[in-house]
């Protein structure tokens, strides 16, 4: 079996590894520990620009625990501790000058079950635009088109003002999370197992969306289904047990891995 | 197969305790029904001797005078000054408590206060009718020159601090009740925690919220000690909160310590009283339930 000793002396196998000038995140030797529990070991990655990356991994990898490092989610977990960096255009928001609230603001997040707020479509939709105080006509302007761009305004455009986001559908609910998250045009999109709540039908419509968005923005999307990593991501990372075992793009990993732990996984010999 | 035909139900021991929990939860179904049901004879006395229309509309309580008046209204505007000057303390004061213990403090901190608020709700209210006699009114005499020894501002004041724990702990509970998912949401658009709590916990929890506040205001009409102490027993129809005044609840008091020969018309009036405030507490706690259940947020 696979331990962490045994996983912590290789290097992350690193296939086309990406420039610094193509990466919007650039993760530098981020370790992380919930309490005296080391979650997280030396990782350093870069996320390309508009591309799609995919975390995969078994449960308990760590995937969850580095997609919430992006955007300093982890810091709302009491005991939580940080060392390395996280450069997001350059600029590591682990600095203790950097506000987590506005790093927040510029990177949106998407969750895995649907949470919208008991609210209508429209004041979902409208939260992230009214805490960085847009208003009147301008407000309205730009949340039916999110509402177009999360494929939602076709089903909701004769009550968005009215219902409550609750009452939609699973999958509607999801795409109404995914408007929220990208009215406030944040670059980067973290996407947090967006369909494991899903039926297949509504996995494939976020999924094409998922290649609509990153015309604009950067995805980051953790999944623990192997096929949906192959079929919306550019480049994937695979993790265990805290570690970063192998990185690059999605058609390398998946059909040529390096390393033998990347192999046992995605020929489903564990995890 | 024998042990096939054995039913539970024909288990001696599941006869005898099943009826013996229906026997003691039908002894507090069967006293409510008692107290009602007494209420209403002497209530129906009542309005063979006094016409419903006085009792209604006149803007008397004298049924101490050689030529008694039986108008409900200056007990009703007394109660209604006494628990609007306590809401106007206990609704600011205990949702900003409920507010920071539900989304500010601790584990440890919340555990703590909570407590200390129950504990504070045990204390008999009659402790706190003498605190309001003896200490705060003397103290608001200072600022209000003109200010009754028995006022209904002071009782008041002493109410509102005395009800906080019943709104600060069902609110706070309400709001705890909000899913963590949606603070999550809400946290990873760049809200603050104060954006948190404002605009989506509390609203969140508005149902519950607002049921608190309704069984505080219903619990302030029934408080009896404090009001009979500190605000007086001369049932006037007035809004001033310097005057002396009488509530429902004093009246009662009253009448019940002796100051009403038993079967006379003033004596009766203390049943049409309590029945009265009976039916608006009745009142106020179906509306609370109403309104948990019709504003309730279904998150499946």
């Amino acid at each position: 079996m696979v331990s962490l000793e045994m996983l912590k002396e290789h290097e992350t196998v690193r296939t086309a590894p990406v420039s610094e000038a193509e990466a919007l995140v650039d993760v530098r030797g981020l370790s992380l520990w919930y309490g005296k529990k080391q979650a997280l070991y030396d990782i350093s990655v870069r996320f390309p620009r508009n591309q799609v990356t995919a975390i995969i991994g078994p449960s308990g990898c760590g995937k969850s625990t580095l997609l919430r490092s992006l955007n300093r989610m982890n810091d709302l977990v009491p005991g939580v501790r940080v060392e390395g960096e996280v450069l997001y255009e350059g600029v590591n928001i682990y600095d203790p000058r950097v506000d987590p609230v506005a790093v927040r603001r510029h990177i949106g997040m998407v969750f895995q079950k649907p949470n919208p707020f008991p609210k209508t479509i429209f004041e979902n939709v409208a939260f992230g635009l009214r805490l960085m105080g847009v208003k009147g006509s301008e407000l309205e302007d730009r949340v039916v088109e999110a509402l177009k761009r999360a494929a939602l305004w076709n089903e909701v455009q004769d009550r968005f003002k009215k219902e409550s986001g609750l009452r939609l559908s699973g999958g509607q609910q999801q795409r109404l999370c995914i408007a929220r998250a990208i009215a406030v045009e944040p670059p980067l999109l973290l996407m947090d197992e967006p369909t494991s709540a899903l039926d297949p039908i509504a996995t494939q419509a976020i999924e094409d969306l998922i290649q609509e968005l990153k015309t604009r923005y950067t995805v980051v999307i953790v999944t623990h289904n192997m096929q949906q990593a192959a079929r919306v991501s550019d480049r994937t990372l695979f993790m265990h047990l805290g570690v970063l075992v192998e990185e690059g793009p999605t058609e390398v990993l998946f059909t040529k891995p390096k390393h033998p732990y990347t192999e046992a996984y995605i020929t489903g010999r564990f995890g | 197969m024998e042990i096939l035909k054995q039913r539970p139900s024909r288990n001696p021991k599941e006869v005898l305790t099943f009826a013996l929990l229906v026997f003691l939860s039908s002894i507090t179904l069967l006293t409510t029904l008692g107290v009602i049901l007494s209420l209403v004879g002497d209530v129906a006395q009542f309005f063979r001797r006094v016409p419903l229309t006085e009792f209604l509309f006149a803007p008397e309580w004298t049924p101490l005078f050689a030529d008694p008046r039986y108008g409900i209204s200056p007990l009703i505007a007394g109660t209604f000054l006494v628990t609007l000057i306590a809401l106007l303390v206990a609704v600011p004061l205990g949702l900003a408590l409920a507010i920071y213990l539900s989304e500010y403090a601790s584990g440890a901190a919340r555990a703590r206060i909570k407590g200390t608020l129950e504990l504070f709700e045990g204390i008999p209210t009659v402790v706190f009718g003498y605190f309001a006699l003896l200490f705060v009114t003397p103290l608001l005499q200072r600022v209000i020159p003109d200010l009754n020894i028995f006022n209904p501002l002071s009782a008041g004041l002493v109410m509102g601090f005395a009800i906080i724990p019943y709104i600060s702990n069902v609110a706070a509970d309400a709001m705890e009740s909000v899913p963590r998912s949606i603070r999550e949401a809400a946290y990873a658009l760049g809200a603050r925690p104060y954006e948190v709590a404002l605009r989506v916990v509390f609203p969140a929890a508005i149902s519950g919220i607002i049921a608190a506040i309704i069984l505080a205001t219903s619990r302030a009409i029934g408080e009896t000690m404090i009001v009979a102490i500190a605000a007086g027993q001369r049932p006037i129809l007035t809004l001033d909160p310097r005057e002396t005044i009488a509530t429902m609840t004093s009246y009662i008091v009253q009448a019940a310590t002796g100051d009403q020969p038993t079967g006379s018309t003033g004596f009766y009036a203390l049943f049409a009283v309590g029945f009265t405030l009976f039916l608006l507490t009745l009142f106020l706690n179906i509306l609370a339930q109403y309104v948990v259940e019709r504003y309730r947020e279904r998150y499946e």
